[in-house]
């Protein structure tokens, strides 16, 4: 098992430094490469929308991203400090909605591109869990 | 690697190329934009996104903002986009049935202006 361990201001210039470790840590695990685009994109709305939450509720705290790989998968944990906000049921009436840019638009995407998603609310923030199957590796 | 943005007059359509990475960084510069545009009398939008390697739904509130300021002006917004990776987040977002998505230029211009 590698873990890496990211701690990020709540900068919109981090969110690319996330992907690029992202994708890296994929490349690394032997991720599908069909997968890899889809990780990157994941990462993105999840740390996009931790940023926006901690530099809106919490701008001192850092955005923490766990990636972790085994032999059977590769997990992505995002953790922000920010409030709950549900899922909207329709990323379109969001989107055309009053404000153009919601936190909640991200959750929706994670919901349509990613299988395996978890997302787990306390007191103190929300984390989000991404997981992608890895390919069995020969003994 | 940051946004390129571009735009030229063709006939009455507006064309804005867009390369590079739209994420909650860039995001902004492409906001600015469209409002540029709008503010000087482009209401009729084609964003080429041909070259765009990477966008996020910050992105697509962009897009959907520049969206609601052409309407304002009963103006139009289609978009140029054939890379499937670029689709994709339209497809989950539900904004396929938004934008008028084209395979070329050519095509979205050629489209009625006032249709979309």
């Amino acid at each position: 098992m590698a873990t890496v361990e990211l701690l990020l201001s709540p900068l919109p210039v981090h969110v690319r430094t996330a992907r690029l470790v992202g994708v890296a840590a994929a490349r690394r695990a032997r991720l599908a490469d069909e997968l890899v685009d889809e990780l990157r994109l994941a990462i993105g709305e999840a740390c996009s929308r931790a940023v926006a939450l901690n530099a809106a509720h919490a701008p001192d705290v850092p955005v923490k991203i766990v990636l972790r790989d085994d032999a059977t998968g590769l997990t992505v944990e995002v953790t922000d400090a920010g409030p709950e906000s549900g899922p909207p049921t329709d990323p379109v009436e969001e989107l055309l909605g009053e404000y153009e840019v919601d936190p909640r638009v991200a959750l929706a995407v994670l919901m349509g591109l990613v299988d395996e998603l978890d997302i787990t609310t306390t007191s103190s923030g929300t984390t989000v869990t991404l997981r992608w199957p890895l390919p069995v590796r020969a003994a | 690697m940051d946004v390129s943005l571009d735009d030229r007059q063709e006939g009455d359509r507006t064309i804005v190329v867009v390369g590079g990475e739209i994420d909650v960084y860039t995001a902004p510069k492409l906001r600015e934009k469209l409002i540029d545009l709008v503010s000087a009398g482009h209401y009729h939008l084609v964003v080429d996104m041909e070259a765009v390697e990477f966008l996020d739904s910050t992105g697509l509130g962009v897009l959907v903002g520049g969206l609601k300021r052409v309407r304002a002006h009963e103006g139009s917004l289609r978009l140029v986009c054939t890379q499937d990776r670029i689709l994709k987040i339209f497809r989950i977002t539900g904004l396929t049935k938004v934008f008028p998505i084209h395979a070329s230029v050519d095509e979205a211009v050629a489209a009625t202006p006032d249709s979309a």
